[in-house]
């Protein structure tokens, strides 16, 4: 079988995967995010951290919950860093560098999985596991959590309660997330990745060296890793290591994994607003942007242009042998839309156009599909903004799904899509006039330029994966990444939970003939091409310096 | 309110009264004369008002700076053009806001400083002292005679008068107007004709209703409306976002070696941001206000105009709004035993002296189906016309024909008659004539009951004939059937509202039968028959509380809850100044069917607002392709592929895009005005239709327009 049809094959497999867990994954979310029943369990840990579950919480409330939670996250991730060489398991590793500490406790804590360090020299295994797993989980579930209040705000009338914080973590954690993730950890298992408790085996190479090689309960982390959109690889060569990815299928099966939640939830929102095929039309926007990808990023790392390309038959730079361009290509694309971040090739060879859609998928929010619960809010706000300008060409003032977008729902919409560029380009401008700073680049000229532009990108977009060739394991490069991660998770979320708050409180307005629809083909188009202008009005001067100077000789 | 209330008949004047200003298009003369206006907005205290605007004011400050310390060519041509879409934008404002003055003055010079008539004590004694018009208290009570003006608005409390109201309504057709009742409502400014009137005082000094009117055709009185602002918002956030893109871009420029000077950034700033939305945000507004004003209807608030995009119901009163004013008669059905001719002229003579429409209706009727001439009254000499009252509930007329026969009636007279005694005939309500009928010796057979009850169910009004030779005893010819008339061309008005996804309810004081055959003959969704207040209160509440904006028209004091409660209350001028007070549209022309065209033009702002905005923004593909290579093709000789207009030069193309960026500002002034083209279709169709001719338009547009600028610009020197 030629690699191309193996790419095809496996791309056309994973769409049938997507497309047959669309509907029970979603409305099964959908279910434990507006059931009044509480499992025992559930009750139980309500009881402990002394939280009434069947009270809502006001928005401000709910954020201050979201936000106290991950500032304790944050602590105590850093602490447990710093005191590592106190715990067992440490395997010899130091207390990490207070920057380095900081950059990992904040990038794990906001979804990001950006990693400084290389994974295997730096953490030992209760780091890994009681530190950066449970982010792991708990990150990907505010995520899911914040874009359950906005739907609520679609979904209620006249009420200032957007849900309950503690109740909806703890149930996405419980039923969703726990669950799958011990599944799929068995089946990675059974395909050969590892799940032990050993250190280092030193051994001889065919080559007569000896090489160290790390064990550790990886499978029970990589499984959440992508399921939860988060990333961080247990090793510092991620997906490309072979106990962390061995084979093929636990490829095919990393990609399902990291795409499946946030192309479900989709179906969430149609279900709970009470009309599928809003769902339906959020998921062909999301769908279209992903099939767009990559397929260009398939193009471009085909189409091998340059002088060693062509002499190696194929830009194979920095990808593993075992997966090849297409399935790379694919998992390259998944990845950067997802804000996945974590990597089965080098993001740094590939080609100026690879690399250029590396970046634009990043650029585009995380939206399609996104991360989980944060793609599909970010993607609401984007479709907010389409109805808003769009509404007003059907002649009524605009309203998305029965609620009106008025002064106040435009402000937060407005600041939300303000954020993440005004981190993206101010981090990258100042990173750019320091001199010191950016002569941490390993290339010159346009693709070094590259490299600072895709960390800020995938810091602020919190997606985590790296261009690589950039030394970010710095004080001040992990200060301004840090700080790019948090601002990039947490003010989108405040400015998510104010507009959830204002549209909970209107009451709906019925939809009639002059109402604009917002589940037929031509919205799907509309909101298509507003997402495409904003980002691309937004970015392009700074890709033009980029990628595309760097594409085009 | 009752449908047999009928407002009087309101002449549709469809084109606008010659005093008003004329809505055509922008003539060079127009821009000429608010160029003044335009160049004093640039008052930065004013122009930090719109936030976009403002930062290419700032631009055009900087770039002036920079090239007074570096002069060339390029830094001045730049400079030049910006501060030229700076003025462009100012002077789309001042043209729409010079509309409104020039209406305003027409109406000011209405509001001569008259003296009044203040009556001391009345109604104890007509005591009367002279003040100045201004000088009258809320409540004040003054007589008003033929030829004066009214000095202030208020009700008529006493006496009856025909009163010229064409400075307000430019209808020269005077008007009643009397005490009690829903037209006892004047305005200040307009003249007594004839009789004498005693006004009480309804509006403080300086708050009348033409000072209000003048401050809202000024827009001295606007503020933004909800959707304005939010549009703002998005528009304010956009020019932030590219501020930092360009910012951003200076040191990303200065490592790849090309670093730009302060007017390309500025260039490039202006040239990203929405400055054509910007620009005409307001003129926009004021335009739809000042469109509703040349169909003579004031809206008190811009957000009146925006909720009347948005309503869902229209509540519409039956008479005069779906049908004519008045029934119409539309067949004659005569008693078994008599001709359908005998009944015609009966059922004509007796309506002779009935001048109520439904009276002339049936000579009218006699006259087209049955070739009677209409006879005058004057020409049936020995006739004694009894005129319809309230009382009796009949009209009809006693000829003597002992003393001779009526020379025109004798030949259509019938058989029936007689030499000798008195020929009266009677024509009235079904229980009104059948006493007639037994008082007189006769009775009303089945046959003529059965007819009564069939037009009753059907939805009409039955109207008894009957006649009475000499002694003979009295019998019933026949009836008429009076029937509502819906106006022509309701029903497809409806369906267009329907497919707009407008709600209509018909409102009459009609019985529910009565009400179900006309709304489904007129096409309407629903009905309110037996209508009170009180339900007509409940019915907007009911439907406000599903979401649904409800828009009303009414004149009536006991329609004011009402108007105030709907999102859009129309009141008719004609109203009492209650109704005007609780509505927040007044309708000059009093035309209840403007309802519909109201909702239109609130369509059409949004439409012309969301337009404009997605071509603004769609512009900025086209400006990017020709200024970015522009910007780096120095150090990035690859970046050529981008110029695909293949534009002359780096300069040449920066130059191109702002003056394109300027000139469309000037080229949309009269689309602004004018408002986008708005035909009344659903909203899948209407979004298809605009995307295309904006969106994809706006990103074709400028891409021809800047090669066709830089075409130019390529020959002049220092821009090569």
């Amino acid at each position: 079988m030629s690699s191309t049809l193996a790419g095809w094959l496996q791309a056309l497999a994973l769409v049938g995967a997507l497309a047959l867990c669309y509907r029970p994954l979603g409305d099964y979310i959908a279910k434990l995010l507006t059931t009044a029943k509480h499992l025992r369990v559930e009750r139980g840990l309500y009881k402990v951290i002394g939280v009434d579950g069947d009270a809502d919480q006001r928005w401000p409330i709910y954020l201050r919950s979201v936000l106290a939670f991950s500032a304790v996250s944050v602590l105590f991730l850093y602490a447990l860093q710093r005191l590592q060489n106190q715990l067992p398991l440490s395997l010899g590793n130091k207390g990490v560098e207070p920057h380095t500490a900081w950059n990992t406790a904040i990038s794990f804590v906001t979804n990001t999985n950006w990693q400084s360090y290389a994974g295997e020299s730096t953490m030992g295994h209760v780091v890994q596991m009681a530190g950066l797993a449970v982010q792991n989980f708990v990150s990907a579930a505010v995520g899911i959590a914040i874009v359950a209040t906005l739907i609520r705000g679609f979904t209620r009338s006249k009420t200032d309660r957007v849900g309950n914080f503690w109740v909806d973590m703890t149930r996405i954690v419980l039923r969703l997330l726990l669950p799958l993730s011990i599944v799929f950890a068995l089946v990675m298992v059974a395909n050969g990745m590892i799940q032990n408790f050993h250190g280092f085996h030193d051994i001889a190479t065919l080559g007569g060296d000896t090489q160290s090689i790390p064990g550790g309960p990886v499978a029970s982390q990589e499984v959440i890793k992508e399921l939860g959109t988060n990333g961080g690889g247990f090793f510092n060569a991620n997906s490309a290591h072979p106990f962390e990815n061995p084979t093929g299928f636990t490829n095919w099966l990393e990609i399902f994994l990291l795409l499946v939640i946030s192309f479900s939830l989709p179906r969430t929102f149609g279900k709970m607003v009470g009309d599928n095929r809003q769902g339906y039309a959020i998921v062909s926007v999301m769908g279209l942007f992903w099939v767009a990808s990559a397929a260009l990023m398939t193009f471009f790392e085909s189409a091998h242009g340059g002088v060693a390309l062509q002499a190696a038959g194929s830009a194979m730079e920095g990808k593993e042998v075992r997966f090849g361009i297409a399935a790379s290509s694919l998992f390259a694309s998944s990845t950067t839309l997802t804000s996945t971040g974590a990597v089965n090739a080098a993001h740094d060879s590939l080609t100026p156009g690879g690399g250029g859609v590396a970046i634009f998928d990043m650029m585009l929010g995380e939206i399609a599909p996104g991360g989980t619960g944060s793609g599909l809010y970010g993607m609401l706000i984007l479709a907010i903004v389409a109805v808003f300008v769009a509404g007003l060409m059907v002649g009524r003032t605009p309203e998305y799904l029965g609620k009106k977008l008025g002064g106040r729902e435009m402000k937060f919409a407005s600041l939300y899509i303000l954020t993440t560029p005004a981190i993206v380009l101010i981090g990258t401008g100042v990173a750019m006039a320091l001199p010191g700073e950016r002569a941490n680049m390993q290339a010159s000229g346009a693709h070094g330029f590259s490299e600072v532009l895709y960390a800020f990108t995938s810091a602020a977009n919190n997606n985590g994966s790296a261009f690589g060739g950039l030394t970010v394991n710095t004080p001040w490069w992990d200060t301004a990444l840090g700080l790019a991660m948090v601002f990039g998770r947490f003010l989108p979320m405040v400015f998510v939970l104010a507009l959830a708050g204002s549209l909970a409180q209107q009451q709906p307005v019925p939809a009639t003939q002059g109402t604009l629809p917002t589940h037929k083909p031509l919205f799907v188009g509309l909101l298509s091409g507003v997402v495409l202008i904003v980002v691309g009005l937004t970015y392009f001067p700074a890709l033009a310096l980029g990628p595309i100077a760097e594409g085009l000789h | 309110m009752s449908s047999t209330l009928a407002p009087a008949p309101v002449e549709e004047t469809e084109a606008a009264p010659a005093h008003r200003v004329s809505s055509g298009l922008l003539d060079p003369k127009t821009l000429l004369a608010a160029l003044p206006d335009a160049v004093k907005k640039l008052d930065p205290r004013v122009m930090v008002k719109n936030p976009v605007m403002f930062v290419v004011e700032v631009g055009s400050v900087v770039t002036t700076v920079s090239a007074i310390a570096t002069p060339s060519v390029f830094a001045w041509a730049i400079t030049i053009w910006l501060w030229l879409t700076t003025v462009f934008a100012n002077l789309a404002e001042a043209v729409a806001e010079g509309r409104g003055k020039a209406q305003a003055e027409t109406l000011r010079r209405t509001k001569t400083d008259t003296m009044a008539r203040r009556l001391l004590n009345w109604p104890a004694s007509q005591a009367e002292e002279e003040v100045a018009g201004t000088a009258l208290q809320l409540g004040d009570h003054v007589v008003v005679e033929a030829g004066e003006i009214i000095p202030g608005d208020g009700d008529v409390v006493e006496g009856v008068a025909s009163v010229d109201e064409s400075a307000i309504t430019g209808e020269s057709a005077p008007v009643i107007r009397e005490s009690g009742g829903d037209r006892s409502a004047v305005t200040g400014g307009t003249k007594v004709l004839s009789d004498r009137i005693v006004v009480k005082i309804a509006s403080e000094p300086g708050k009348s209703f033409i000072d209000r009117m003048i401050a809202l055709v000024e827009g001295a009185a606007r503020q933004k409306t909800p959707n304005e602002i939010a549009l703002n918002i998005l528009l304010a956030s956009l020019t932030i976002v590219f501020l930092i893109t360009v910012s951003a871009l200076q040191p990303m420029a200065g490592f790849a070696g090309a670093p730009q000077t302060l007017i390309v950034l500025v260039a490039l700033v202006v040239a990203l941001i929405p400055t054509t939305i910007g620009a005409l945000l307001s003129a926009i507004g004021i335009a739809g206000m000042d469109r509703l004003v040349q169909r003579n209807v004031l809206a008190m608030s811009g957000r009146a105009v925006e909720a009347a995009g948005d309503v869902n119901t229209l509540l519409l009163d039956k008479t005069g709004t779906i049908t004519l004013g008045n029934r119409q008669a539309a067949e004659f059905l005569p008693a078994a035993g008599i001709g359908t001719d005998e009944l015609a002229n009966a059922a004509q003579l007796s309506s002779l002296a009935d001048e109520t429409p439904e009276g002339r209706s049936i000579v009218v009727l006699a006259k087209t189906e049955y070739g009677l001439r209409a006879r005058a009254q004057g020409e049936l000499t020995h006739a004694t016309w009894v005129p319809f009252t309230a009382q009796t509930r009949m009209s009809g007329v006693d000829l003597d024909e002992s003393e001779g026969v009526a020379r025109s009636a004798s030949s259509e007279d019938g058989g029936g008659r007689r030499a000798g005694g008195i020929h009266s005939v009677r024509k009235g309500a079904a229980g009104s004539v059948t006493n007639w009928v037994t008082e007189n010796g006769g009775t009303v057979g089945k046959d003529v009951a059965d007819l009564v009850d069939g037009i009753s169910a059907a939805g009409g009004t039955p109207l008894l004939v009957a006649s009475k030779i000499g002694d003979a005893a009295a019998r019933a010819l026949g009836v008429i059937y009076l029937k509502d008339v819906v106006k022509e061309g309701m029903k497809e008005r409806f369906d267009e509202l329907r497919r707009m996804g407008i709600k209509t309810i018909m409102i009459t004081g009609d019985n529910p039968l009565t009400a179900k055959a006309i709304a489904e003959e007129a096409g309407v969704d629903d009905f309110l028959a037996e209508a009170t207040p009180e339900d007509k209160m409940a019915l907007i509440k009911k439907e406000q509380e599903g979401g649904k904006l409800v828009a009303m028209t009414g004149d009536g004091t006991n329609d004011a809850p009402a108007l105030a409660q709907a999102d859009v209350g129309v009141a008719m001028n004609t109203g009492t100044m209650a109704a005007k007070e609780a509505g927040n549209m007044v309708d000059l022309d009093s035309n209840p069917t403007k309802l519909i065209e109201i909702v239109e033009i609130g369509k059409q702002l949004l439409i012309t607002r969301g337009a404009l905005t997605t071509f603004s923004i769609a512009n900025d593909v086209a400006k990017y392709f020709a200024i970015i290579p522009a910007m780096f093709v120095s150090v990035y000789p690859g970046l050529s592929h981008l110029n695909i207009m293949a534009l002359h030069s780096p300069k040449s193309a920066i130059t191109s895009a702002i003056i394109f960026n300027a000139l469309v500002i000037i080229g949309l002034i009269p689309l602004a005005l004018r408002g986008v083209k708005y035909r009344p279709s659903d909203a899948s169709s209407l979004l298809r239709r605009n995307i295309l001719v904006y969106g994809v338009g706006g990103l074709i547009v400028p891409f021809i327009g800047i090669k066709a600028i830089d075409l130019i610009v390529q020959f002049i020197p220092g821009l090569r």
